[in-house]
């Protein structure tokens, strides 16, 4: 046991103490929180329009695409005689140009557009979705409809609550949504970042040569679980870091970035020209928001994401400290080695992806108790409210996965940490794992 | 001390040690021989708990040898040496030391007492990447025997070594071993052995060919030949002589006796007799003799 303990010590202090370990802890919370800042600024104060000349000759849609967005402007101009359209892109510096044909009805190509090199996906939408706005606004003033009455409809939008039926709350798709695509990503990193620092660990062992020294005064299990246990030490020592860094940070924005709160605020709603009306229902909107976010079961996703994080390290670094204890010198092969182990990690992945769209589709209740990819797909789902006994299973299976990995891998580290020369092929390695 | 009975150790693909039964006693060097691929290395695993054989018993201090118990009084190098690279010397050696079940403080005094007596008191701060191959290999020896064991095994502790730390390290084994500490030690360098065991045994494919005391064996496989050295042309000996070069003769005679009669040949007629002395082969011959007929060094099984 003191010996277990020394060794959690080694892996654990030698880790921390690294320059490269200090400077991540520090600079990846900061990094983070200046990509933030640097995308809230730019969306709200940087400015760059392009400039969209429109030339309608329909008539049906002069002055009346949207001025107050903020990604383009709009000029309406007309080609002259015999003027190609390379040269009026010229002439007016436009960025794209938009001919409206006059429109004759069901003419399917009545709108072409130009830009050099192509026109942007978002250009496009933004285009069509004026344009067909507009029209269908003509349309319907054209067929009788009175201009206050199109307004009125126009800005009705139906305003939808959805329950938990055990318990009342709201709920909202979105918020749990996030939480879970979030919660998923973290775990899913962690086990490769972190599981790939076992390997790492594991193959400086081997390739330095000193496994052999340690072997002789403790066992391969115990080494291999402390060094485990030493770096998942390290991982939540990162985090506890990181989580205190960011939430000090966040408290200082207000003096760091003076405006900047407002900025954020306000630069959205004030932009949409909407009624007061409105601005007091997207507050009531904002609120309702941070409700459901707070009516999310916490405690739950908390806990569960400890047990997930958890377990998901701790089935994957066996897998990849058996991984590390077949590689020699060459990383090539880790490479190579490790692809059975990355696998069902990206598989994870994939089905939180899906699951997040569909929590209770079979894909997603297999993902999530399939002890392999059960840590990602799980996070994603809780937040969505998942049956207990599919989370009672998937927690069991999640242990017993990590039991038999463990003992899988111990089999193939005890062999493996000691064999040097040809890389084994997974033929012999099956061979250590019956024999051994 | 030691004692291994009928151990076997097979592999999927051969047998590494195949019922091999030796003897080391307190306080002896004994010297494991064999080609590359033998099974010495395997033989000294099982010696210290790294794997388990298949089969047979291992008797340590007239107990049946558990790495459980027995291994923080047991030293093993490995032929693969290595250390921590990115490790402080001090440190990595307080570690090891620790892990081989020392308290801080007596490790610490272990310590000093082996850095200051090998000159490497200096090198406390130092990273093992930054060390010379030869310095490296000293520390790794140092490591070694920190904790004072009663039983020291090291595999080929002399491959890669420069002469000047080779001879450090053979004088700390002398010392060792006058000072109690029983030694096993394996290699494929024949003159070593000779300088260092009194005894020895000789390991091919797995399996033991030779064993005992290296002026036994000697003498089992000499072939009774004579080198004489006189001032003057030997003759009524030639059915005798195999070589001559100058006055220096190699002679073949049947047994000692007969060997006699050249002695008293070259004192009647007054020759100068230089020298006189009977050949032994030497271990290498022995060696290479016994193994010459292996073909390969690994039996495969398949």
């Amino acid at each position: 046991m003191k010996k277990i303990w020394l060794i959690i010590k080694r892996e654990y202090l030698t880790r921390v103490r690294k320059k490269s370990f200090i400077v991540t802890t520090l600079l990846v919370p900061l990094l983070m929180f200046g990509l933030i800042s640097l995308f809230v600024y730019m969306a709200v104060k940087i400015e760059t329009k392009q400039k969209l000349v429109v030339q309608d000759d329909s008539g049906n849609f002069i002055n009346q695409i949207d001025t107050v967005q903020k990604l383009y402007s709009i000029v309406y101009e007309k080609k002259q005689l015999n003027e190609s359209t390379q040269a009026i892109l010229e002439r007016t510096k436009a960025d794209i140009f938009l001919h409206i044909f006059k429109v004759t009805d069901s003419k399917p190509d009545s709108v072409h557009i130009y830009k050099e090199g192509g026109v942007s996906l978002s250009a496009k939408e933004f285009i069509t979705g004026q344009l067909d706005e507009i029209y269908q606004l003509k349309l319907l003033q054209d067929a009788g409809i009175n201009k206050n009455t199109i307004d009125s409809i126009q800005h009705s939008n139906i305003q939808l609550k959805s329950f938990d039926l055990k318990d009342n709350k709201e709920t909202n798709a979105e918020i749990a949504s996030g939480i879970g695509y979030a919660m998923g990503i973290i775990i899913y990193m962690v086990i490769f970042i972190y599981g790939a620092g076992v390997m790492r660990g594991v193959m400086e062992e081997k390739t330095n040569r000193i496994a052999e020294v340690i072997i002789s005064s403790v066992k391969p299990f115990q080494l291999m679980m402390s060094k485990i246990i030493g770096i998942a030490l390290v991982g939540l020592t990162q985090f506890v870091m990181w989580s205190c860094l960011l939430t000090i940070l966040q408290l200082l924005i207000p003096f760091l970035i003076p405006g900047f709160s407002e900025s954020i605020q306000g630069g959205m709603p004030a932009n949409i020209n909407v009624s007061n009306q409105m601005e007091a229902l997207s507050k009531n909107e904002n609120i309702g928001l941070i409700q459901s976010v707070m009516n999310q079961n916490w405690l739950l996703i908390i806990s569960c994401f400890l047990f997930y994080f958890l377990g998901g390290y701790f089935l994957y670094a066996a897998m990849f400290a058996a991984v590390g204890s077949l590689v020699n010198e060459d990383p090539q092969e880790a490479q190579q080695l490790t692809l059975p182990v990355t696998m069902p990690i990206i598989l994870g992945f994939v089905i939180m992806i899906t699951s997040l769209k569909d929590p209770n589709g079979a894909l997603s209740v297999f993902g999530s108790l399939f002890p392999l990819t059960s840590p990602i797909v799980m996070m994603a789902r809780i937040p969505y409210g998942v049956p207990a006994w599919q989370l009672i299973t998937s927690m069991l299976l999640l242990i017993g996965g990590f039991i038999f990995m463990t003992w899988l891998s111990a089999k193939i580290y005890r062999t493996g940490i000691l064999m040097y020369g040809k890389k084994p092929s997974w033929k012999e390695v099956i061979k250590w794992i019956k024999y051994s | 001390m030691l004692q291994l009975q009928h151990l076997k150790k097979y592999y999927a693909s051969q047998k590494a040690v195949d019922d091999i039964s030796l003897h080391v006693q307190k306080g002896s060097i004994y010297g494991l021989l064999g080609p590359n691929g033998a099974g010495k290395s395997s033989l000294l695993r099982m010696v210290t708990g790294i794997t388990i054989p298949d089969e047979g018993k291992i008797i340590f201090n007239d107990e049946t040898y558990s790495p459980l118990i027995h291994n923080k009084h047991i030293g093993y190098m490995p032929e693969e040496r290595g250390l921590y690279k990115k490790m402080k010397v001090g440190e990595q050696t307080l570690y090891l030391a620790q892990l081989k079940g020392l308290e801080k403080i007596e490790a610490m005094k272990k310590i000093n007492f082996w850095f200051t007596k090998m000159d490497m008191n200096n090198w406390w701060n130092k990273k093992v990447e930054d060390l010379s191959k030869g310095m490296s290999q000293k520390l790794q020896f140092v490591i070694t025997i920190i904790h004072d064991p009663l039983l020291l095994i090291l595999d080929e502790p002399f491959s890669g070594l420069d002469p000047i730390n080779s001879e450090i390290i053979k004088q700390e084994i002398f010392q060792l071993a006058n000072n109690g500490t029983t030694i096993l030690f394996s290699t494929h360098r024949m003159e070593q052995v000779e300088e260092i065991c009194k005894e020895i045994a000789l390991v091919n494919k797995g399996k033991l060919i030779l064993q005992g005391e290296v002026k036994n064996i000697k003498n089992q496989f000499k072939k009774n030949q004579y080198k004489l050295v006189i001032d003057q042309d030997l003759n009524g000996f030639e059915n005798n002589i195999i070589s001559k070069k100058d006055f220096e003769y190699v002679l073949q005679f049947s047994d000692i006796e007969a060997s006699k009669s050249v002695l008293k040949h070259c004192l009647q007629n007054n020759f100068h007799v230089y020298s006189f002395q009977e050949i032994y082969p030497s271990l290498n011959e022995i060696f290479i003799q016994q193994v010459a007929d292996a073909s390969g060094s690994r039996q495969f099984i398949n």
